[in-house]
């Protein structure tokens, strides 16, 4: 008999386990490979540090960067007093505890869900964590990867170490080809569509499945990152060629013989043949279509096909006032104010140059206001690299610095209260890019084909 | 008591953006639900519900970003607990750091609890964490809690120090990681 059959999540939970916990008693200790430190989420954690005489454990294994409050344009200079301040204590933190920072202006700066993975800081059986809820993303690579709060935040500065209780394991199983103009955003949005927005909660997620193996390493990230968008903890993809090819040679990824032992470690990480799951689900890309938002969280969602559903609740009935629209309305009928770009879900390059091929010479819609916002600074000089921004440009486009920008709208880039936004981000919450705004979840060419025709458009019909 | 009768609260309504930009642990009370708040029929305005200590709410509450200010702004006006069917993993965590009693109760009994704080807005309730139940006058509702997080709230232990006490077996597990794992310098 060998070792017990294990999952991915197993795998990855057991090799971190510092102490055991008890049932009835204390829960598991896990150690944390790489702590992800942004601006808004860490000032009360550092300032607990001061209080209690604490340092960073493991300035080496955690990162900084600034993304959620910095302008697109203007640097730091064009940010609010308070965001300015934000900002300013972060660096102070970082140099008093030896913590490194992609500042606003440096070279490296990005959204953190972005930065990590273009920097080979993650990496397959790695535990991530990171004041951020979509730190799920990181999932991509094949690490346990999961957003917790700033008491937490302080607590993995202090010890590198954060208590955890198992949580339940979950297979969704994707099969079947992508249907021409469906992305990985649809996978999400679909998949959340058909199992609620709570529908994860307390679960370790595993994408499987014929479909998520041939998604690039930017598909699986888009899918690992809206996890928390139907509750999951965290979402993963097993390690595999697509993960070790994208790696290869990123600044921070093992070189020569280290990187063929760590090869050796990747590879023993996915899900053995008879593991089980607490609970399966399946889904069959080929009956997926691209798909948008008609409500105010992601789980009320239909296909662009489709039409405005009638109400099943409070919930919809308060959604559907909230977005001024009326059921029976064609999702393709319903015009749009702006056009964003940008996040951690969808703004790393293969979403830009998806974005600007459905352009081909034409122009944004001259009602609508268009905004790209790339990912990272690494993102923006690859795409300045390949011309995209030009394509952009000429098409009438914003072309900005990086950040999460309208994603949540702590910066200047919000929308005014009743304005519509067609978004590849991922939450369309009440208010969520501006007060009073509308948002419509899509990918990033139903964005595109949004921005140039004035409103929700199938991009089927654009190709 | 008030009463929230939501589902899928996230916590973007609890706390919006603009009220992240603090630094401080304090003073997120009159940001709470601010949208909803500028609404004149708003359940929360109400006078009657002025005071209360216990929110109960909707199934998935706090759902969303994984900002501890929300808990903050919960506790900041007032509250103690919050009673709902389920609530987002992370709020929940971030509530008990927070002292915040996230009280899961099934759909039922929360209907129950929001039906009785709509019509007798001076009805009260007893959340006993001790003995892990709600009681009322006639009722008392039975809630699982994790042991541990139990044992925190009632003796106020700091979590730093308990991971702390195990030093030696965080030392070890970092001289046995992979030396390729990835590091990073200031
Ligand atoms: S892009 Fe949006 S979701 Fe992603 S980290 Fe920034 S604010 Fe959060």
């Amino acid at each position: 008999m060998g070792a017990p059959a294990r999952t991915l999540a197993q795998k990855l939970w057991d090799s971190h386990v510092v102490q055991i916990g008890d049932a009835g008693d204390e829960p598991d200790l896990l150690y944390v490979d790489l702590h992800l430190v942004h601006e808004v989420t860490s000032p009360q954690a550092f300032e607990g540090l001061r209080m209690t005489g604490r340092h960073v454990r493991r300035p080496d294994l955690t990162l900084a960067t600034m993304d959620h409050n910095v302008p697109t344009r203007g640097g730091a200079r064009a940010a609010d007093e308070l965001s300015r301040r934000q900002m300013e204590v972060l660096a102070e933190n970082c140099v008093r505890e030896g913590i490194p920072l992609h500042q606003i202006g440096s070279r490296r700066q990005g959204i953190v869900h972005i930065i990590g993975p273009e920097l080979g800081l993650t990496q397959p059986g790695m535990v991530i964590v990171c004041g951020d809820s979509h730190t799920s993303t990181h999932g991509a690579f094949g690490a346990l990867a999961f957003g917790i709060g700033t008491s937490e935040v302080e607590l993995v500065l202090a010890t590198q170490c954060l208590p955890q209780r198992r949580l339940g394991d979950l297979a969704v199983n994707i099969d079947g080809e992508l249907p021409i103009g469906v992305t990985a955003k649809d996978i999400a949005l679909g998949l959340i569509g058909t199992v609620g927005t709570s529908g994860g909660v307390g679960h370790l997620v595993e994408y499987r499945g014929s479909t998520v193996r041939g998604l690039t390493m930017e598909g699986r990230m888009t899918l690992c990152n809206m996890s928390i968008e139907w509750g999951a903890k965290a979402g993963m993809v097993a390690p595999d060629d697509t993960t070790f090819t994208y790696m290869e040679r990123r600044p921070h990824a093992p070189r020569g013989a280290a990187w063929e032992v760590a090869l050796d470690y990747w590879r023993s990480l996915p899900t053995d043949v008879d593991a089980t799951f607490d609970h399966e689900i399946a889904l069959d890309a080929a009956q997926l279509s691209p798909f948008v938002t008609w409500g105010t969280n992601p789980g009320q969602v239909v296909a662009i096909t489709g039409r405005v559903p009638s109400p099943r609740s409070d919930t919809d009935e308060r959604a559907l006032r909230y977005m001024d629209l009326k059921p029976g309305t064609a999702m393709a009928d319903i015009a749009v104010d702006r056009v964003f770009i940008g996040s951690c879900t969808n703004a790393r390059i293969e979403d830009l140059r998806a974005a600007a091929r459905i352009i081909g010479g034409r122009h944004v819609h001259p009602k609508v206001r268009a905004l790209v916002v790339p990912g990272s600074t690494t993102v923006k000089r690859a795409a300045e690299d390949e011309g995209l921004d030009l394509v952009f440009k000429a098409a009438g486009f914003e072309w900005r610095n990086a950040g999460c920008s309208m994603c949540l709208g702590m910066n200047p880039d919000i929308l005014a209260p009743g304005e519509r936004c067609a978004s590849t981000s991922n939450r369309n919450f009440e208010g969520r890019q501006g007060s009073g705004g509308r948002t419509h979840l899509v990918s990033p060419p139903m964005a595109a084909a949004a921005a140039i025709t004035g409103h929700l458009v199938d991009v089927r019909e654009l190709v | 008591m008030a009463p929230l009768d939501r589902a899928d609260v996230d916590t973007d309504q609890i706390i919006p953006k603009q009220f992240l930009k603090r630094i401080e642990r304090t003073g997120y009370g009159p940001f709470l639900f601010y949208d909803w708040r500028r609404q004149p029929d708003f359940v929360l305005n109400r006078p009657e519900h002025q005071g209360a200590a216990v929110l109960v709410a909707g199934a998935n509450f706090g759902c969303g970003s994984s900002r501890e200010h929300a808990p903050w702004a919960i506790r900041d006006a007032g509250f103690r607990a919050v009673i709902a069917p389920s609530f987002g993993d992370i709020f929940r965590a971030n509530s008990f750091k927070t002292g915040i009693l996230a009280v899961s109760l099934p759909e039922s009994q929360v209907r129950h609890l929001i039906d009785l704080a709509s019509e007798d807005p001076k009805a009260t309730v007893e959340i006993d964490l001790e003995a892990q139940e709600v009681r009322g006058e006639g009722f008392a509702y039975g809630f699982e809690i994790d042991p541990f997080v139990r044992e925190c709230l009632l003796k106020g232990l700091d979590e730093i120090g308990l991971v702390e006490r195990h030093a030696a077996a965080i030392a070890e597990h970092e001289s046995k990681r992979q030396d390729w794992l990835p590091a990073v310098r200031a």
